[in-house]
């Protein structure tokens, strides 16, 4: 087992160095002056020379992409251009929204997920069964802004229930920070519960033919307490799988949601940093977003070999 | 006959249901090139935010947008662009994807785990992060979008392509052909890329649907096709301000984007039915 996950270790740092290398290449060396980039036509030659000098231009590429890199692994991000503060603080401030932001999306979407998938399973056809893929169909078309326009419209500007944008940290109390989050969380849910409610269904009903099944029913369970003991523990595995696959999908749906309820998140941070075009800021939320894009799923193959022993003797 | 497409129907509703709508969007799109009801880029204060068909025929059948142009008009050339740079960046992800799919399945060595590699590092980032770094190099517009939604779909086919293509390699007309003495590159051209055809037509619908959600999150942000070429998503973006006054300028664009998305997903879903009953089609 230690040395399959030592291998996916392995892998996942081939894989963040081909990122890093990639993004390092794209934003610092093909375009040719970043600073003039960054500064637009209208530069004076000083002020230039003077960001080109703070952005390490005038080192060579290697020694810069080594300095970025081994600045990154002691919280060294460099200096935002736009804000004048160091990128750790700016990325450190807004994980603090985008972290609970997509955490709070993610149990929504389980909650609606798992019963709806475990019910529409277990009476396959019914009507239960039949609005829920009406509802894994119509949750995946629709975009998750556009709940969020709707959600706004609804319960924000016509019932007043939830602020319609801004978020004012966490200091006025937990309660106050999630009731803020909360609509733009289910905004970024609902097509994540559909997709998940699909899978769900989909497993368990995969799982209910299995042999252990049977011999379940046979020693006398009942139906439900069968289903809830021991199909639906079995069924998660491919749902899990599902969440590290879509994690890609919800951050880059937080992005769009936290710009329509002006939340101080990551997404709006890089949104910001495109109109003042600080590629400081936009390298290192990128590399962030793949990092942890990378780091979930590799969580979620060690908790398969956690939970699974047969899969360990594989590669 | 009749009762034999009753049939049909009956077994392919999926299908049915997207080919209708697919088509139906592909139509207005491609008469919009000839004819729209308004011009959808004149502007007309007087009729600003009126609602469908509030004064009449003159206000639109979806009504208007903040400057008085038609919003059913902008829909049908919005459409145009947002089918054309899902079909663009389809056609990149399908193409480069699919040669590295296969070649990752015919070689499973250094070079299926390199490339195994490279699909992890291209699927960490997500087309909207890669068009704001491209906007932030080039300048937003089409081409960045198709750039960053066409690079995304890269890992996407090259994953379902080598599965498929691992499958089929375990076959034994491919043992038959290598006996035959003919190459791998052979064998890949001749052999396994007509026998996972389908799976690859089965997954460029879906990843229209995808390519025409992403799009319209790209353009909400202004990251899509630059004004005044009407699209879905910024229409959306320009309602924001008017939700309480003029909630139709919300209404019609998102159900188009859902629409089109849904018709293309249908398509997916039928057409992977259709190829294998038993399978079931995992996004």
């Amino acid at each position: 087992m230690l040395r399959t996950l030592a291998r996916r270790l392995a892998g996942l740092v081939a894989t963040l160095a081909l990122i890093s290398l990639a993004l390092f290449l794209i934003i610092e060396v093909l375009p040719g002056d970043p600073a003039a980039i960054m500064l637009g036509t209208s530069a004076q030659a000083d002020t230039l020379a003077a960001l080109r000098h703070q952005m390490g231009l005038d080192e060579p590429a290697i020694a810069r992409y080594l300095g970025w890199v081994g600045g990154m692994l002691h919280g060294d991000f460099g200096i935002s251009y736009s804000y004048g503060v160091p990128v750790s603080q700016l990325i450190g401030e807004r994980l603090a929204v985008t972290g609970p932001l997509t955490l709070m999306a993610t149990l929504i979407s389980l909650l609606i997920a798992i019963p709806l998938g475990v019910f529409a399973a277990s009476r396959p056809g019914r009507i239960v069964d039949q609005g829920a893929t009406l509802f894994s169909q119509l949750g995946i078309a629709v975009p998750n802004f556009w709940i969020g326009l709707l959600l706004l419209m609804a319960l924000s500007l016509h019932l007043g229930w939830f602020p319609a944008s801004g978020f004012d940290g966490w200091d006025h109390g937990f309660w106050q920070g999630l009731h803020a989050l909360f609509l733009p969380a289910l905004a970024m849910a609902v097509p994540q519960a559909a997709i998940l409610a699909r899978v769900t269904r989909a497993s368990v009903i995969d799982v209910m033919n299995e042999d252990f099944v049977r011999t379940a029913r046979a020693k006398g369970l009942s139906r439900s307490r069968a289903l809830w003991r021991h199909v639906v523990p079995n069924a998660l595995v491919p749902v899990a799988t599902m969440l590290g696959l879509q994690i890609s999908y919800l951050l880059a749906g937080a992005v769009l949601v936290e710009n329509i309820f002006s939340l101080p998140g990551m997404g709006r941070l890089a949104y910001q940093a495109l109109a003042q075009r600080d590629l400081v800021v936009i390298k290192n939320v990128v590399l962030l977003f793949a990092v942890i894009v990378i780091v979930v799923n590799l969580a979620v193959d060690a908790l398969y070999l956690l939970l699974d022993p047969r899969l360990r003797g594989r590669s | 006959m009749r009762a034999g497409m009753m049939r049909w129907l009956r077994d392919n509703k999926a299908l049915a249901a997207g080919l209708v709508i697919t088509v139906s969007i592909v139509v207005l799109a491609l008469l919009s090139l000839f004819w729209v009801p308004m011009s959808p880029t004149k502007m007309n204060i007087a009729q600003k935010l009126k609602g469908p068909l509030e004064n009449g025929f003159s206000s639109g059948l979806l009504g208007k947008d903040h400057f008085g142009r038609d919003i059913a008009s902008m829909l049908m050339v919005g459409a145009r662009y947002s089918l054309t740079v899902a079909l663009a960046s389809v056609a990149i992800g399908a193409m480069i994807g699919t040669a590295l799919g296969v070649t990752a399945a015919a070689r499973p060595g250094f070079t299926g785990a390199a490339l195994g590699r490279l699909n992890d590092a291209i699927f960490a980032l997500p087309p909207i992060l890669s068009a704001i770094m491209l906007g932030a190099l080039m300048g937003p517009g089409t081409t960045t979008a198709i750039l960053a939604i066409g690079t995304f779909m890269i890992p996407v086919f090259a994953r379902v392509t080598r599965g498929a293509a691992m499958q089929v390699r375990a076959r034994d007309y491919i043992l038959a052909a290598r006996m035959a003495g003919e190459g791998e590159v052979t064998i890949t051209l001749l052999h396994v890329i007509p026998n996972i055809a389908s799976q690859i037509i089965v997954q460029v619908a879906i990843q229209l649907a995808m390519a025409i959600l992403t799009e319209a999150g790209l353009s909400f942000l202004g990251l899509g096709t630059p004004p005044p070429a009407p699209s879905w998503g910024r229409m959306l973006a320009d309602s924001q301000t008017y939700l309480l006054k003029a909630p139709h300028m919300a209404l019609a664009p998102g159900l188009a984007i859902a629409l089109a998305v849904l018709g293309f997903n249908l398509l997916g879903d039928g057409l992977s039915r259709l190829i294998d009953p038993r399978r079931r089609i995992e996004r």
